[in-house]
């Protein structure tokens, strides 16, 4: 009893539990806030009937989503199909775990976090791939299909880019690596790794333009075709607690974590700077999601096969020789 | 050896139901594709779900109340087919229009080309992924609907031709706002060209896609900007002038491959022709009267038949009627030309992707109800 309420069990816990919580007010907010970012691209308001601004809209639309009935298809593989929504969000709330937010606000500052938070990344195309099949639905498998060959495409320079700062930082973990960038940005040392990482993590999150999985005008909804209700819910709120896990991951390894740039911080607390950075890059890939159609899957495969894994390989070998050697 | 392959070929393949429920199928068209992975085999469009006997209608009633019929058709074109019924009427009766009333017309029916073109623009783009473009071209749209509302009440369906003329003259008022529209539209193609036209995703995702050369075209019936795009300047308002058309100037853009790429620039450039025809029509718009003076309410032609055929938005469309002497048309047909720019899927689609299906039937543009009529 006294080892479960040690400070390590008691902090781990408290953390798990603050972490889903943010990580579902996160996820209401960044629907909120991409609807509004889409209305403000196309020339409308967006939501603005539901307190101000639109703010409760999301909290409506879960309550809504929280009555509806789930329906499960003719022929569904019933254990698949109600495991792959639950499935799909652990991952997410995996990647809380090692998150610094903060030079003292991380649940588990474990030395493997750059590991762990990639590794259970994966985790979604399982989930992704079951949903789809246990829809007994073409349009879904279609999308499974699509989610697997890109996830696993993309998976490799994201991890490339991701281990050339690994080498840099000569660290797993990610406080040690925004510790290494107090000074400079890693952004500024390796350009190259940052933005591969950042079409790489478009593609990861099935973002447009690379939202192929799920493309509406050609799979309708891809692999939730079937959901309703918070299955339908989950798979989105997943998405979008996705998407600020990988931007707060490029948070830590490119620009800087919780410090300011060029190591002055201004006297603003570390947690408003790594926020701060993390929707900034947030904005960035919902300002993309909007602007751009979407690329054909054969072009995306291609494009991650033929031009990003070369690179960031290349790029891989040299952070490694000039690591070593300088 | 070559029927074992199509034995394992046979076994890989399985159909996809295409619709009529479908985002992206613009109304109620249903294609059965065949697909081996996510490559077309075979592709069958099924149309048939928006019937409405509409040519049956119009042999049961009077001239004059067939007309509303007419813009229920293509629906996105309706002050077109509304023209090309009086058009075809007048000629079957006999009745002069004045001039005024043929500008007129000529002005409303190429604002309604470029309503329903910048409606398949955003609709086009929504089926590659893009969803901001729809809205901005929705906005352009909107401004053209309330031009088009101001002077005939209705936005969609306007029956604003009637045989002699037109329902009601335009006032200053009009004029101001077709003037501020053109205007608006100068900076818009820009707009367009830097956002959409010239992004490489958008180019990839068109060029060298959906390719119809001339032959196929000529095979299937297909008309308009997809017959265009092959390279054929086919227009039936320059081959065949009718109204006023043949005293304004210009251009019949053409394309020189016929993949998707070619459609999309030979319809916006058509947009830019329509602007050039309205602001000529605006600056020699005559005065006098918009509607003929002696026009009976309950017209009874001669016995006769015409055929009269005009460009709609989305090709050569035509009235054929037939008259006993009656009030209403002893037979009422209408060529349409969807029928043909659809039918092009069976040979276009084979061999092409999923994704490349939608991006093909967005860019030749059909509007279902008008196959089905």
């Amino acid at each position: 009893m006294s080892y479960l309420l040690s400070s390590e069990w008691s902090r781990l816990i408290l953390g798990l539990l603050v972490a889903v919580g943010f990580s579902q007010l996160n996820a209401l907010f960044l629907v909120w806030l991409e609807r509004k970012i889409a209305g403000h691209i196309q020339l409308r308001p967006g939501p603005m009937e539901v307190g101000p601004h639109g703010l409760l809209q999301t909290i409506a639309d879960a309550v809504k989503l929280m009555g509806k009935e789930l329906i499960l298809p003719l022929k569904a593989d019933r254990k698949l199909f109600f495991v792959a929504p639950v499935l799909v969000f652990t991952p997410v709330l995996v990647g809380f775990l090692v998150l610094p937010f903060a030079k003292n606000m991380i649940i588990h500052d474990l030395n493997v976090g750059v590991l762990l938070i990639f590794a259970f990344s994966t985790f979604t195309v399982p989930a992704i791939l079951s949903g789809g099949w246990a829809s007994n639905n073409k349009y879904a498998l279609l999308g499974a299909v699509r989610s697997v060959g890109q996830n696993v495409a993309y998976e490799i320079p994201l991890l490339l880019a991701a281990m050339s700062i690994v080498l840099m930082a000569n660290s797993l973990s990610f406080s040690e690596i925004v510790h290494a960038q107090r000074r400079l940005w890693f952004i500024f040392v390796q350009p190259v790794a940052g933005i591969i990482y950042l079409i790489s993590a478009t593609a990861e999150t099935n973002r447009a333009p690379f939202d192929i999985p799920e493309a509406e005008s050609e799979l309708v909804a891809g692999f939730h075709t079937e959901y309703s209700g918070m299955g339908f819910g989950l798979f989105f709120l997943a998405e979008y607690t996705n998407m600020f896990i990988v931007c707060a991951v490029a948070t830590s390894l490119f620009f800087g974590g919780w410090t300011g740039p060029f190591g002055i911080s201004l006297g603003i607390p570390g947690i408003v700077w790594f926020l701060f950075k993390t929707y900034v890059l947030i904005f960035h890939l919902m300002w993309v999601r909007w602007t751009f159609p979407r690329v054909r899957f054969d072009q995306l495969m291609n494009f991650a096969w033929k031009v990003l894994i070369p690179i960031s390989l290349a790029n891989f070998v040299v952070t490694a020789v000039v690591v070593k050697f300088v | 050896m070559a029927e074992q392959d199509t034995t394992r070929a046979s076994q890989r393949v399985y159909t996809l139901n295409l619709g009529p429920q479908h985002p992206s199928t613009h109304g109620v068209l249903r294609v059965l594709l065949d697909l081996d992975g996510e490559y077309i085999v075979k592709a069958d469009p099924v149309i048939g779900y928006g019937h409405r006997g509409h040519e049956k209608m119009g042999e049961n009633r009077q001239y004059r109340q067939f007309l509303p019929n007419t813009s229920r058709m293509d629906y996105l074109s309706g002050m077109l087919f509304n023209h090309g019924f009086v058009l075809a009427v007048e000629k079957l009766a006999g009745i002069q229009v004045p001039e005024r009333a043929k500008y007129i017309r000529v002005i409303a029916s190429e604002l309604n080309r470029i309503s329903s073109h910048l409606l398949w623009f955003g609709t086009y783009l929504l089926d590659l992924g893009g969803f901001t473009p729809f809205l901005y071209a929705f906005d352009d749209r909107e401004q053209i609907l309330d031009i088009l509302d101001s002077v005939s009440g209705s936005r969609l369906t306007y029956s604003y031709c009637r045989f002699g003329g037109v329902s009601r003259d335009i006032d200053s008022k009009f004029i101001d706002m077709t003037r501020a529209f053109l205007k608006r539209m100068e900076k818009r193609w820009a707009d367009y060209d830097g956002l959409v036209t010239k992004n490489i995703i958008f180019i990839r995702r068109t060029r060298d896609v959906g390719v119809i050369d001339a032959e196929l075209a000529r095979r299937y019936g297909v008309t308009g900007p997809n017959l265009r795009a092959c390279g054929v300047a086919f227009d039936v308002r320059r081959s065949e002038p009718y109204e006023v058309y043949d005293r304004f100037e210009f251009e019949v853009p053409t394309g020189s491959r016929g993949d998707a790429l070619d459609r999309y620039s030979v319809r916006f450039m058509e947009m830019r022709q329509s602007c050039r025809i309205i602001a000529q029509a605006l600056d020699h718009l005559p005065q006098g009267d918009f509607m003929a003076g002696k026009v009976p309410q309950k017209l009874a032609p001669p016995r006769g038949e015409v055929y009269s055929a005009f460009e709609s938005a989305r090709g050569l469309s035509a009235y054929y009627l037939v008259s006993d002497g009656g009030p209403g048309p002893y037979r009422c047909h209408i060529r349409v030309p969807s029928f043909g720019n659809l039918n092009v899927l069976n040979d276009v689609l084979p061999g092409t992707l999923v994704a490349d299906a939608i991006s093909i039937l967005g860019s030749i543009d059909v509007v279902i109800p008008e196959i089905d009529r």
